[in-house]
């Protein structure tokens, strides 16, 4: 760890305005990525700008029907909130398949979002590392890599996106509400996370004077027939393999609108238009949704290490829609798969 | 027996709650990061980004200017330190080989070896600098995968003896079982970070305190390798957070803090961090080879078990991992064979029943294939082939109550409704799947010394150098002091671990519960004695011809043990005799019986549930039945074999230390990536301990239970796995994409 000043951030401007004059300077608000990053040189700010006291931590409903969470409720508190346990129970299984209660307890639903990858490479500054340090190569591709990609991957870098409670919010087509030295503005999820193409340096799409203030969910939360399925290598206390998220609603089993999203398999949350499209009006049973599986892993591209992933995931992508198809949805308290 | 009363309560065999377990939760215990004065210095490591090679260049300044830092040590401005071998052996360090010495010179033997320690006012500050030290290296090729040294592995003198011909019986056999396991590295990953403090003192004794399962051996090695006076250095280390084995062998951190306090005539504390810890020490990634041949009726006619395990290129760790076999089962041909694979990482290190958690775990798979091949139940064939003498060194047991720990195992867990074929047991969509395995370990005796220090008012200070690494020691130790002392277990103390106090050997092995209790009821006999003289000394003293033999020290008094009624209190004896302490110092006394073996055994049962199409697998049960003859205390025993199946579930199903054998390091290096179970991943586990009673191996019949518990748990639980889908991975952990790609493929 490096020295570094830390200051205080008392109302959003304010912190704009600091880490748009700070060079080096990073927002801090559950600590819970950051400042592991920290002790292992990896994240190496000037400035910690302290941003959790500031007035952004309510959850309230919109004008339009949906839910704006600000950016500093702690990702347990949402889990549990009631409005979001009722209507968005797609949110709080993902949060608590993420984890550990003491994390949740700390974690930030910004700092969620901003969360960097586990890759081991990206935390040992003995390696190379495209996204640690731009140009230096990338160690998992001919390293161990059981846990990366098998979507949307670069030469330059394989990582994946390790949030489980982004990819329900990507499903969802929630909106990240963000402020910079130029006003505000709302990105769409989808938009959100970047692929890491030439530049895994860069995860996402917030400029680097923006804050993340919060994130809105739309009306519909399929509050009857979802689930979110996390494989992992235990119980708990481990990141996904794979993880899926589905959302679908039905009428007289048909499905009119589905929803389907992978953690684990890719560098940000994965959604696949045309697997939803498939599912649309078709039969909810198991030939739809190995056919959307199917469709959606069509691009797969396995590392050396993770060939696994692939067919895991088709399966995963079949239960979990047969969860969510029968309103059985995946417990996250006793883990037992249904 | 000194302990026989019946008024007064008797502490030994009941669950006693642990005497240390309110200092623990109230954190009034000290580890040896906790130790505390004003001065201190904190140390922080710099470690090689290299497996193999050697330093060109160290650069310090920048580290050193940052303000705050007293020194940075390298090999090139270290202190003197001894320059042989045989002066950084330590106690526990394998016979062949040169001990790892830290800072010594430029050469690089692993990656992750210290190469400097920076030392700064402040654990901030040092830790930044550090960051700031620049290393060049010149690198050599290195290998750190066992597979590609296999073949090259050295082969290690320590098997037990063949026994005719066991390659012509296996090509004769009726039927024959061959395969390979693999066991990868395990890091044991303690809660309590390796840590040291060492308080300086002009004129005094350095005083260590450090991490460790052996005070005196680390104390010995120091005075060895800074070549002191026994007196110089006193190493304390009353609380370990856990070792397993890891803290055997004085670590790095423990040379490092001592030179530097020398150096700089300072206290100076070093905590490793968790990353750091995987720099040390690791239970061997072991390839084991078995073959089996058996008649059609079970009956074993040959048995082959090899073994290759992981060591250093410097050091020649190996532990008994193929001669098991012998202990369990009847074969009247058998060969083993244990090699070693030198590679660019540090000494392997003993962790938990070392080479019996490995090597049992491929016996009793290979037990597991054979009964398959064989069309017969698993107990069932174990109990054909079972044997009651050992046959590697010919002898009978002490005691060997392996056949109730199958029975009452087997009913507890409700066996007889197992059904033989594996995918045909079914909750759901789960498959259900039923397997168990033999365990087996040493039942070993130590020389031992206790004091004890009995004073007027009817207390007892009961001291000795051995460690409690969590096991329990404290409190059996209080236990059977307060039953030969017959005295409540409040007015006795138990001092431990302390370079200064009578003589022990490291708490390692499951012996030291035998060991050191036995030395209690030596010494305490010896106390016992003194009183009876004493009071044989008091006018009209009831016990004036009563003979030592008949005495017993109970509810606080001398009393005759066939005249109940005859008895004198201890104070007054003490009052008279003008005595304010009594103060005995005795060794237990090992029996030299060279003609029984001795040993533990169990047997454990699992039961796994697996999704079938997902993989995921869940040990739903667990009954782990155990004959250790004498339990000391229901409730730490109980403890010690409840987490030693946590351990064994860990070793089945999660943990492996993974290399990057592209760049020799390692890429899980904390605990977050290197799983162990969480709370989610235990259900219910079930301790039964087998009646066992075993005059001959020492008064109290104790034999240990700190190994034990962990042994045959991966096996039963990998037998379980392929009960429940038909798959067999032979390489832990058993992952689910293991199970599932191999259940495609078959
Ligand atoms: C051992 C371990 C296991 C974990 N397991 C899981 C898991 O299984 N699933 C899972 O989903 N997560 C897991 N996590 C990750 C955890 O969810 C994240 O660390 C947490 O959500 C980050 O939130 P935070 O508030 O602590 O962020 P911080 O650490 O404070 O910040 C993280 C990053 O976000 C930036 N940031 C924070 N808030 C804002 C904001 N409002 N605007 C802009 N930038 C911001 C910070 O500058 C920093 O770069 C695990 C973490 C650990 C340590
Ligand atoms: S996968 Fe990405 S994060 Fe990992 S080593 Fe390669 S570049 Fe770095």
């Amino acid at each position: 760890m490096i020295p570094f000043q830390y200051t205080k951030a008392n109302n959003v401007a304010d912190a704009v305005r600091l880490i748009a004059a700070t060079s080096g300077a990073k927002f801090i608000a559950g600590g819970t990525n950051l400042l592991d990053l920290m002790k292992d040189n990896v994240e190496r700010p000037t400035t910690l700008i302290d941003i959790s006291r500031l007035p952004l931590g309510s959850v309230e409903e919109t004008a339009s029907g949906g839910l704006r969470i600000g950016a500093l409720v702690p990702n347990s508190d949402l889990a549990w909130h009631p409005l979001i346990e009722k209507r968005y129970p797609l949110v709080a299984s993902a949060i608590l398949a993420g984890a550990s209660q003491q994390l949740r307890n700390m974690a930030s639903t910004g700092g969620n979002l901003v969360q960097r990858t586990r890759c081991a490479y990206f935390y040992d500054t003995a390696t190379a590392c495209n996204k640690r340090q731009p140009g230096s190569g990338c160690s998992a591709v001919n390293g161990i890599n059981r846990g990366h990609a098998i979507l949307g991957a670069s030469t330059s870098c394989i990582a994946t996106h390790p949030s489980d409670m982004c990819v329900a919010l990507a499903a969802l087509d929630a909106t990240v509400h963000v402020t910079g030295s130029n006003g505000a503005r709302a990105i769409p999820f989808a938009d959100f996370h970047r692929l890491p193409g030439d530049t895994p340096h860069i995860d996402t799409n917030l400029g680097p004077d923006e804050i993340i203030t919060a994130v809105e969910v739309p009306a519909k939360g399929f509050a009857t027939n979802y689930s979110y399925l996390k494989i992992r290598d235990r119980m708990s206390y481990a990141f996904a393999l794979v993880s899926v998220a589905a959302a679908l609603e039905l009428k007289d089993g048909t499905i009119q609108e589905a929803r389907l999203a992978l953690g684990g398999v890719a560098h940000k949350p994965w959604r696949d238009p045309a697997a939803e499209a498939a599912l649309r009006g078709q039969a909810a049973e198991e030939a739809s949704f190995a056919r959307a599986a199917d469709l959606l892993l069509r691009d797969a591209r396995p590392q050396t290490h993770n060939g696994f992933k692939v067919d895991l995931a088709r399966r995963a992508i079949i239960r979990t829609l047969t969860q969510a198809a029968h309103g059985t949805p995946q417990s996250q308290s006793n883990k037992t798969i249904q | 027996m000194s302990m026989a009363n019946n008024t007064a309560k008797t502490y030994t065999g009941t669950a006693t709650s642990r005497v240390d377990g309110r200092a623990k939760v109230t954190g009034a215990a000290k580890y040896a990061g906790d130790f505390n004065e004003g001065g201190l210095a904190y140390g922080a490591v710099v470690e090689a980004t290299i497996a193999r090679g050697r330093i060109t260049r160290i650069d310090a300044s920048e580290a050193r200017s940052v303000p705050g830092v007293i020194d940075v040590i390298t090999h090139e401005n270290r202190p003197r330190v001894a320059d042989s071998d045989k002066a950084w052996k330590d106690d526990v360090a394998p016979e062949e080989g040169s001990p790892f010495r830290p800072l010594y010179d430029d050469a690089i033997k692993f990656n992750q070896q210290p190469i400097a320690l920076v030392v700064a006012e402040e654990w901030e500050i040092a830790r930044y600098a550090a960051s700031l030290v620049r290393v060049d290296y010149e690198k050599q090729a290195f290998v750190t995968d066992v597979y590609r040294k296999r073949d090259d592995a050295i082969v290690v003198e320590k098997p037990d003896k063949p026994r005719g011909d066991a390659a012509k019986a296996f090509a004769a056999a009726d039927v024959r079982h061959e395969a390979d396991y693999f066991i990868p590295t395990e890091h044991h990953n303690p809660m309590e970070l390796f840590a040291t403090t060492a308080m300086w003192e002009a004129g005094g004794p350095l005083t260590v305190y450090d991490k460790t399962q052996g005070v005196q051996n680390v104390q010995q090695y120091l005075c060895s390798v800074f070549e002191k006076k026994s007196e110089e250095i006193r190493v304390v280390s009353p609380y370990v957070g856990g070792a397993f084995g890891s803290g055997l062998r004085p670590q790095y951190q423990v040379v490092l803090v001592v030179m530097a306090a020398l150096k700089l005539q300072r206290s100076v504390r070093l905590v490793l961090t968790r990353q750091q810890m995987y720099g040390l020490g690791y239970r061997p990634a072991t390839i084991e080879r078995l073959a089996l041949g058996a008649r059609r009726d079970g009956t074993l006619d040959t048995i082959t078990h090899e073994a290759v395990g992981t060591t250093s290129q410097f050091e020649e760790f190996s532990r008994n991992d193929t001669g098991w076999s012998a202990l369990l089962y009847t074969s009247p041909n058998a060969r083993y064979e244990h090699r070693v694979a030198p590679l660019d990482v540090p000494t392997s290190c003993d962790m938990r029943a070392p080479g019996a958690a490995t090597g049992v775990y491929a016996l009793e798979s290979a037990m597991d294939e054979l009964a398959v091949a064989l069309k017969m139940d698993p107990v069932e064939l174990r109990l054909r082939c079972y044997s009651d003498r050992d046959q590697n060194e010919d002898l009978p047991y002490t005691s060997k109550r392996l056949r109730e720990c199958y029975r009452e195992g087997a009913a507890a867990f409700g066996w007889d409704k197992r059904k033989a074929e594996p995918r045909s047991m079914r909750d759901g969509k789960t498959l259900v799947g039923w397997g168990m395995a033999s365990g087996v370990w040493e039942a070993l005796q130590m020389p031992t010394a206790v004091r004890i220090v009995m004073t007027a008012n009817g207390h007892a200070e009961v001291s000795c150098a051995a460690s409690d690494i969590g096991t329990g020691t404290y409190t059996i130790m209080a236990q059977v002091a307060a039953d030969s002392l017959g005295l409540p277990i409040e007015n006795i103390s138990v001092k431990l671990a302390d370079s200064t106090l009578p003589k022990a050997p490291v708490e390692g092995g499951s012996w030291i519960a035998a060991s050191a209790c036995h030395a209690v009821i030596a010494t305490a006999s010896e106390v016992r004695s003194e009183l009876l003289r004493l009071a044989k000394l008091m006018k009209g003293s009831p016990l004036a011809d009563t003979v030592e033999e008949d005495v017993a020290l109970s509810d606080g008094k001398l009393v005759s043990r066939t005249q109940t009624d005859r008895g004198v209190s201890i104070s007054d004896i003490m009052r008279h005799g003008a005595l304010e302490r009594i103060e005995k110092e005795k060794t237990n006394q090992v029996a030299d019986d060279k003609a029984h073996a001795r040993n533990t055994h169990s047997a454990v049962f699992a039961e796994v549930k697996v999704d079938e199409q997902l993989g995921v697998i869940r040990v739903t049960r667990v009954v782990s039945a155990v004959a250790a003859g004498r339990i000391l205390n229901l409730k730490t025993g109980r403890s010690q074999v409840m987490g030693a199946v946590v351990g064994g579930i860990g070793m089945a199903l999660h943990e492996e230390t993974v290399y990057d054998h592209g760049l020799g390091r390692i890429v899980n290096h904390d605990i977050a990536e290197y799983h162990v179970p969480v709370n989610a991943d235990i259900h219910d586990i079930e301790v039964i301990f087998v009646d066992e009673p075993d005059s001959l191996i020492n008064p109290l019949g104790i034999k240990g239970l700190g190994e034990i518990g962990i042994v045959g748990v991966a096996a039963a639980v990998a037998n379980a796995v392929y009960h429940a889908t038909g798959v067999r991975v032979r390489d832990l952990p058993i992952t689910l994409d293991k199970v599932l790609e191999r259940r495609k493929a078959a």
